[in-house]
């Protein structure tokens, strides 16, 4: 029984952290359509944000989240007017340039702040294990499983509830119609890059406590961050809500039962089944074609 | 100096030609006094500046780059400079091939000081053996190797767990738990920890391998909980092992009931998991910072003051640093015309030094190095206790896990 509750305590936990770092990455796919393969950079650089506004600033983490949101946000909007936006309808190319910008992320902090691994503080209030019926959990990791799960719930709400939602909606179902109706869509387009880029900034500094701050951190989380959208479906929130727990709870029953090299393979050989079979993942969004 | 006849014939040979010729400069073109030609000795520095292991090599280029200038600041090798070509190869093994080619091919360098993991080193040994060039490797690492191109100035599997296992077992348990990343330097361990074990009448109750770069250490702390070990050996590296302490600590395990005992874990990965998540845990080395001895605090006091104050010295950086008053030593026992990579390794054998963990010596058989293993527990402030220091230096014995191989100066031996 405490076994069979950590583990789905675990599963639930692995789930929560893909969930934010793939949050961004849907968001900003599903609407722009841009493959951007920096999104790992930018999980990489709210990390360092985390750590530079505690080494400089004596910040704790729970008190830099906003700044880092805020930090990462204004980069990703610069990203998008001085690069992603003369490139929209032209995939390949953004590939290209939001790798480079990837590569340019990583060496520009190992020039600036350094090559070794850094250190973030987990908050004091969330260091300690909690009891949930008979098993212990680390606090902090229920903290980010509800945080994520707040975000979500934002997103979600802004998303369905919102005048800038709606526009957004318009825009991912048909952009031309939508620019027609006297939609701005470059600038939603930029806000919804600027929103990405902050979510990515906000898993980094999350993490950090429980993982390692390096500048080659964010290369694994992008593999992650795709996994999840490709199987959720690119368009969907929900999908991408569903795929982080599927995926959670799969790898770390599989992590249990054999060990974490065989679950990542056989996580990636169910991915490409299921593909093959459901190219357009498990969640689709309804479109009038 | 010792005189001998090999010596005195090539002296003779030398003034003979000289005489004859009568222009000394033909003579510097002999293939051998070009090693070290304009009173220079070109040496090749190679550790990654980027990528994935960069956050540890860079270090040890640092240690190199520091041992570099103090012995030019002193006056050179018999007032030859050294003079350090450094090149990055990305921590891409392929790199490091074509790197260490360019170092001994094009720059002419009579040694090459490089590499922190095996993969790069399994890459280079070709270039050196067909060059007949010397390498010098200053990391911890799983033996099974034969090279008469390599200098190893770290730690094999021997010297690392002779003290160790037998320590642990006593002192917590006979229940082990051993986790590693899933490459060739933990399964080589792990194999050596096993005979150990199984002597000592100790049971493994894992064996696990987890991907090199892992994070997501919850499902592994599961079967932690589940198993209840008495100790778990970590050969888990690099960023990994900061995320297993973290979350181990983050779960509320107990190092006093089920510590981790590790042979990679050094004040560089405890400075990046902070010094909560590591108090309690073991390392065993031969050599750590806090390490009290008089050659160890002038090597603590430049490291510092050369690269700044925040700056830790470690188990591998430290080798990095010997090896090269090894070299030094080496080279100061030719004559100039006689520098080449053949003669500095017959010079280097049976070399003693003391170095910041104590005397060390390189075996002429293996050209391995005797070293002084040691057992430190992590504590709050980020620095080991060293608990216990071998009572003498220990051989080094690259093939002790397999009892019917032994590697001498001829080679790799079957009996």
């Amino acid at each position: 029984m405490e076994i069979f509750v950590s583990q789905i305590m675990t599963g639930l936990s692995i789930g929560s952290i893909l969930l934010l770092v793939a949050l961004g990455l849907a968001i900003i796919y599903g609407v722009t359509g841009v493959i951007n393969l920096a999104h790992g950079e930018f999980v990489m650089l709210g990390a360092y944000a985390a750590w530079f506004l505690q080494t400089q600033f004596g910040l704790g983490l729970l008190a830099s989240l906003v700044p880092i949101f805020l930090l990462l946000a204004l980069f990703g909007w610069l990203i998008e007017a001085l690069v992603i936006r003369h490139l929209y309808d032209r995939p390949l190319d953004t590939i290209l340039a939001t790798w480079g910008i990837g590569v340019m992320a990583q060496q520009a902090i190992r020039l600036t702040a350094g090559g070794e691994l850094r250190y973030v503080q987990m908050p004091e209030s969330l260091s300690q294990s909690v009891n949930i019926l008979g098993a212990t959990d680390s606090a902090y990791r229920l903290f980010i499983l509800f945080l994520a799960l707040g975000l979500f719930a934002l997103t979600w709400a802004i998303y369905r509830h919102t005048n800038f939602g709606l526009k957004l909606r318009a825009i991912t179902q048909n952009r031309a119609v939508a620019s027609s109706f006297g939609i701005n869509a470059g600038r939603i387009y930029r806000t919804t890059f600027a929103y990405g880029a902050g979510m990515a900034g906000l898993a980094g500094a999350l993490v950090s406590p429980l993982k390692s701050v390096s500048p080659e951190m964010g290369t694994t989380y992008v593999v992650d961050a795709f996994m999840v959208v490709v199987l959720g479906g690119t368009q969907s929130l929900m999908g991408t809500l569903a795929s982080s727990g599927i995926l959670g709870e799969l790898s770390g029953y599989l992590a249990f039962y054999s060990n974490d090299t065989i679950a990542k393979a056989l996580v990636l050989l169910a991915i490409i089944v299921l593909i093959r079979f459901r190219p357009q993942g498990l969640f689709t969004a309804r479109l009038r074609a | 100096m010792k005189s001998n006849r090999r010596s005195f014939l090539k002296a003779t040979a030398a003034f003979g030609t000289v005489s004859l010729v009568g222009f000394p400069h033909i003579w510097s073109k002999n293939s051998s006094l070009a090693y070290a030609a304009d009173g220079e000795i070109k040496v090749g520095v190679l550790f990654s500046l980027t990528g994935t292991t960069a956050i540890i090599e860079e270090s040890l280029n640092k240690a190199t780059i520091m041992a570099i200038e103090e012995i030019n600041a002193a006056g050179g090798i018999n007032g030859r400079k050294l003079v350090p070509v450094v090149e990055d190869p990305a921590s891409d093994p392929a790199t490091f091939a074509e790197k260490a080619r360019k170092l001994v091919l094009s720059d002419k360098c009579v040694s090459v000081f490089g590499s922190y993991t095996s993969a790069s080193r399994k890459a280079v040994l070709p270039v050196f053996e067909k060059q007949n060039n010397l390498y010098w490797y200053p990391t911890l690492y799983e033996g099974r190797e034969c090279s008469k191109n390599v200098i190893y100035t770290g730690a094999v599997p021997n010297q690392q767990q002779d003290d160790f296992i037998p320590w642990l077992v006593e002192k917590f348990g006979k229940r082990w738990y051993l986790i590693g990343s899933n490459y060739i330097y933990p399964k080589e361990e792990n194999n050596y920890c096993k005979k150990l074990l199984a002597e000592l009448g100790a049971e493994v109750v894992a064996e696990e391998y987890v991907p090199l770069g892992h994070s997501e250490f919850s499902s592994v702390i599961n079967k932690l909980k589940a198993e209840k070990p008495n100790v778990i050996f970590s050969t888990v590296v690099g960023d990994s092992v900061v995320a297993l302490h973290r979350q181990y600590h983050a779960a509320g395990l107990d190092p006093e009931k089920m510590p981790m005992a590790s042979l990679t874990t050094s004040e560089n990965e405890v400075a990046a998991m902070g010094g909560e998540a590591a108090a309690g845990h073991f390392t065993s080395a031969p050599y750590f910072m806090v390490w009290d001895s008089p050659e160890n605090h002038k090597f603590v006091d430049a490291y510092k003051k050369r690269w700044g104050g925040d700056k830790v010295t470690h188990f591998v950086s430290e080798p990095s640093y010997f090896q090269i008053y090894l070299f030094k030593q080496a080279v100061e026992k030719l004559a100039g015309s006689d520098i080449s990579p053949n003669a500095i390794r017959e010079a280097v054998k049976g070399q003693e030094l003391v170095a910041p963990q104590g005397k060390v010596r390189v075996e002429p058989e293996n050209l391995h190095s005797w070293l002084w293993p040691k057992i430190g527990q992590c504590q709050a402030d980020g620095q080991f206790k060293i608990l216990k220091q071998s009572a003498n230096w220990l051989e080094p014995s690259p093939y002790k896990a397999y009892p019917n191989q032994h590697c001498t100066a001829e080679g790799l031996k079957q009996s």
